[in-house]
């Protein structure tokens, strides 16, 4: 166990790789409690969610979530959320756990006098359930037509008894879902789920292989691929920039990013000499320095050793050489397109 | 766990087996316990010098890397070049083949410092006691923060 952002967390049960072996292969379960959740209400909630955040909430439809971002007025980034807009008036946000005391104070200073803005993070436990095998196990606990729910769309219903809401999403680049229920019923759900998926090789997963999975599919871990001073336009997260939209905080300062150029951006990289690149090792181009690593490991998937890294945009095109230090040894790597993994599709 | 008699132990974790004036060196079954699946090994050149407490090689799990120090002083007679091809035999045998290096050592004073099998034992023990505190200390701290 460790501690992360106040709470103690499974790093492992059965080992990093076979986990994440697992979880690409069949199945594997994460206690993600950590996870924090704000909830905005008020007859003017969704409007607000739509003007706090550069993604597009007027495009979803019932049921539907959405990737999204709280930015600041800098075109920072405050955290990568999940928005679940129950009603109208009632918006539910899944936040990074070590952001949840900041995002909330964020959220409710922007909030008018007709939004209510409530830290509920102590009310529920969300279990993450991934993997090619996700919709089968999940398909035994509960009435609702798995096989309907389209990718980051979500219901509430009940597993195995227990009232939850579930969400076609995950952190993993496999097929999945999150599941959210009171704290007080996380035990039994997490072992309904466990019994359910016992005869298909469901596998308890811990924080080092939520890690390395996220890191294959390149997906960003705040703190890592994104700050309070790295943008989305950096981060390569345009595709959630709406510039169409009037207005939502942070839009002036990414429109004038966008204008003037990306001095930065974020790369993926895959060494050519031995060596594993880590967090805020230098990165060097033709001998001058020209970034850092955000997250390296070895891939348990591909057997490489992979990176995310910032380096200077001219710099940053797919083929380039560069050179990790790493220990005072400067070591080749070679930028790569992001993700380093993606699965396949089923149909 | 296990820690077999007739090796010496550093509080760095790593092993040491004395024949004679060569100190053959790895890591205990704690250490790689810890660090999870080793998936790197990064280890000095024969020839080279090794000093007392100062790292000689890098391990790598993962998810994170961790120097080894050298628990004597001396010079590298041969390396297991086994081992960055097979990691993971760190892992699955941590005092056979998974030893690191061999060493000739300049002093053997040094291994005065270390200690015994049961000694070792004893202090991983301690340890674990100490990480138990740390963490009750933890929860006092934010028990307190909640108050405010």
């Amino acid at each position: 166990m460790v501690e992360f952002a106040g709470w103690d967390m499974p790093v492992q049960y059965n080992g990093v790789i076979e986990e994440h072996l697992a979880v690409r292969g069949r199945a594997g379960l994460f206690d993600v409690s950590h996870m924090g959740e704000v909830e905005v209400r008020g007859a003017g909630a969704l409007d607000f969610c739509q003007k706090l955040t550069p993604n597009d909430l007027s495009r979803l439809k019932p049921g539907q979530a959405q990737y999204n971002l709280l930015l600041n007025e800098r075109g920072g980034t405050v955290d990568d959320i999940v928005i679940y807009p129950l009603k109208a008036d009632h918006v539910f946000i899944c936040v990074n756990a070590s952001n949840t005391d900041k995002d909330f104070d964020w959220i409710a200073k922007h909030g008018g006098a007709n939004v209510k803005v409530e830290n509920t993070s102590e009310r529920y436990v969300q279990i993450a359930l991934q993997g090619p095998l996700a919709e089968k196990i999940l398909q035994r606990l509960t009435a609702a037509r798995l096989e309907e729910l389209k990718t980051f769309y979500f219901f509430f219903g009940a597993v195995g008894g227990i009232d939850s809401m579930v969400a076609r999403t995950g952190y993993t680049g496999e097929d999945g879902f999150e599941i959210f229920c009171e704290s007080s019923e996380g035990e039994k759900l997490w072992d309904a789920l466990m019994d359910a998926g016992s005869e298909h090789g469901l596998q308890a997963a811990g924080l080092g292989a939520r890690d390395t999975l996220r890191l294959e599919r390149a997906l960003p871990l705040y703190g890592h691929e994104l700050d309070d001073v790295t943008t989305p336009l950096e981060a390569g997260l345009d595709w959630v920039v709406k510039f169409s939209k009037d207005s939502f905080l942070g839009r002036e300062a990414l429109l004038k990013q966008k204008q003037e150029g990306i001095r930065r951006r974020l790369v993926g990289l895959e060494m050519s000499d031995p060596g594993i690149a880590r967090s805020h090792y230098p990165i060097f181009r033709t001998g001058e320095r020209t970034g850092e690593v955000t997250s390296g490991t070895k891939s348990p998937t591909l057997g490489k050793a992979i990176a995310m890294a910032y380096v200077r945009a001219e710099h940053a095109a797919v083929g380039n050489s560069v050179e990790v230090e790493i220990r005072g040894r400067r070591a080749a790597a070679r930028i790569v397109p992001l993700p380093f993994y993606r699965r396949q599709p089923v149909k | 766990m296990e820690f077999p008699e007739g090796l010496k132990y550093s509080k760095e974790h790593e092993w040491v087996l004395v024949e004679d004036k060569v100190a053959i060196i790895g890591i205990t079954e704690f250490a790689e316990h810890e660090l999870g699946d080793v998936v790197y090994v990064e280890l000095p050149e024969v020839g080279e010098k090794v000093v007392k407490d100062d790292p000689f090689a890098a391990v790598e799990s993962v998810k994170a890397v961790s120097d080894v120090f050298a628990p004597v002083s001396g010079t590298v007679l041969e390396i297991n070049d086994t081992l960055p091809e097979n990691p993971e035999t760190i892992n699955d045998d941590p005092y056979g083949d998974g030893w690191m290096i061999k060493v000739e050592m300049t002093d053997k004073d040094d291994l005065k410092d270390l200690m015994s099998a049961e000694e070792y034992a004893e202090y991983i023990e301690q340890q674990k006691e100490e990480d138990d505190d740390d963490d009750e200390e933890e929860k006092r701290k934010d028990e307190d923060e909640d108050e405010e």
